[in-house]
């Protein structure tokens, strides 16, 4: 019925478009497939090819570029570490030789301190041996002085020297008696 | 009547006559340059052909050296190519798929735009899709193509499932469902495709001779100034409908390779 409709419409207005040429769609189906063909062929495998290679080609220079910034970060880190050790290093040389200083100076002054206090007991011992030198010179000084002054008071020479030893040393005993 | 209608179909210099014959479908039935057999060789057969030796040619010159950088040939053939490949081809199929299907999409694409763009190049000026048989046999190839696809990945019978039965469907709304699935997807889709392809070319071209002969009649026929007048804006119609059948040339090439692809896509995807 649809053939029929359309060979009226065609016998009224000319040939009917709407009818194809079987001979175009044999040929048109045809040569379009060998054409199918040929594109998968020989054409698509090339424009994938340089796809594929220009995709290797990006990804490779990120790759690369990646790797150069990870290699200067991790220098990067590394001269961080260097400096602060450096650092931590000179602090506590700092902090050694701080303390080496306190401890000459402590030294020293312990040093002079005990010289000072060695001079004074030198100067103390000193003194008391002067002291005693000069208590005995006084002792016979004194016994000698008053004998003799004791000779003049009394008019004559005690001559008997034992006695006059005896009364000396009496009068000193009890000098140093009543001294005490 | 008779007569003046047939001599205008042989020759298209013979048209002027002293009544106006308005262009019809007899005007697209162009006389065979030879017969081989009891085959006419015609017009928009030896141009289908010899565009897709040209196109092999020009596109496998454009790929011969696979380049990573290209160069200005390799350049351009890559600007159609990654426009089918990636636009057409890999949006609509997924990413996983598309790639069976890039010569067939590429070939459909560039095939489809060179014969039309024949209608404005002057002198071979014949778009070859005005011819119906040639749209058919493009669409009955993606017909084949797309549900042969579906098939491979699903079965026969799963495809069939897969395509007319939606997912969430049930009870009787089936029996109404399943024959208008099978009718707009099976039976609808190859005719509304070459129907499309052919319709548009066949309009632009019965336009562009109207307006070029019915001019032609104006000035040097019917020579009042009233007419002449007219016969010139019918020229300067003629150059309007020209620019705009530059778009629909290329809008029908990729429409068609669009749809082709979207029917592939859906055909194999995993679930509605």
């Amino acid at each position: 019925m649809f053939q029929a409709i359309l060979a009226t419409a065609s016998d009224a207005h000319g040939p009917n478009p709407l009818i194809p040429h079987t001979v175009e769609i044999i040929l048109g189906g045809v040569f379009f497939l060998v054409f199918v063909a040929v594109v998968a062929i020989f054409i698509v495998p090339m424009f994938e090819k340089a796809y594929a290679e220009r995709v290797a080609a990006i990804e490779g220079g990120m790759e690369d570029a990646e790797a150069a910034q990870k290699e200067a970060q991790e220098a990067l880190a590394q001269y961080k570490a260097q400096l602060a050790e450096a650092r931590h290093e000179a602090a506590g040389i700092r902090e050694e030789a701080r303390e080496q200083g306190a401890a000459i100076v402590a030294e020293m002054r312990e040093q002079a301190q005990a010289e000072a206090d060695r001079i004074v007991a030198a100067a103390h011992a000193q003194i008391t041996a002067e002291h005693q030198q000069a208590l005995a010179q006084l002792k016979t000084e004194v016994g000698g002085m008053a004998t003799e002054l004791a000779g003049r008071i009394v008019g004559e020479s005690l001559a008997d020297s034992d006695a006059q030893r005896r009364a000396v040393d009496r009068f000193l005993t009890e000098l140093e008696g009543s001294a005490n | 009547m008779t007569s003046i209608e047939s001599s205008s179909i042989s020759v298209l210099g013979s048209r002027i006559s002293a009544e106006f014959n308005p262009p019809g479908p007899a005007d697209f039935e162009l006389p065979p340059f030879v017969t081989l057999g009891s085959v006419d060789v015609t017009k928009p057969m030896l141009m289908f052909v010899v565009t897709g030796v040209v196109l092999a040619l020009f596109f496998w010159a454009a790929a011969r050296k696979a380049e990573v950088v290209p160069g200005r040939l390799q350049f351009a053939g890559e600007l159609v190519y990654g426009l089918v490949r990636n636009s057409i081809a890999r949006d609509s199929i997924g990413s996983e798929k598309f790639l069976p299907f890039v010569p067939l999409l590429f070939s459909l694409f560039t095939m489809i735009l060179v014969n039309n763009y024949i209608g404005l190049i002057p002198f071979l000026q014949f778009p070859t899709f005005s011819h119906f048989g040639f749209a058919v046999a493009l669409a009955i190839i993606a017909w084949v193509v797309y549900i042969g696809a579906g098939m491979k990945v699903h079965g026969v019978f799963g495809y069939f499932k897969h395509q007319c039965v939606p997912s969430g469907v049930t009870g009787l709304v089936l029996l109404l469902i399943i024959p208008l699935e099978f009718l707009s997807s099976i039976i609808v889709r190859p005719i509304t495709l070459c129907l499309r392809l052919f319709a548009n070319m066949f309009a632009g071209h019965l336009l562009l001779m109207l307006f070029a002969f019915g001019g032609q009649y104006l000035i040097f026929e019917a020579t009042s100034p009233i007419n002449v007048t007219a016969g010139v804006l019918s020229f300067l119609m003629f150059f309007m409908i020209s620019v705009l059948e530059l778009l629909v040339m290329f809008l029908q090439a990729y429409v068609f390779t669009l749809l082709t692809a979207m029917y592939i896509g859906e055909a194999v995807a995993e679930s509605h």
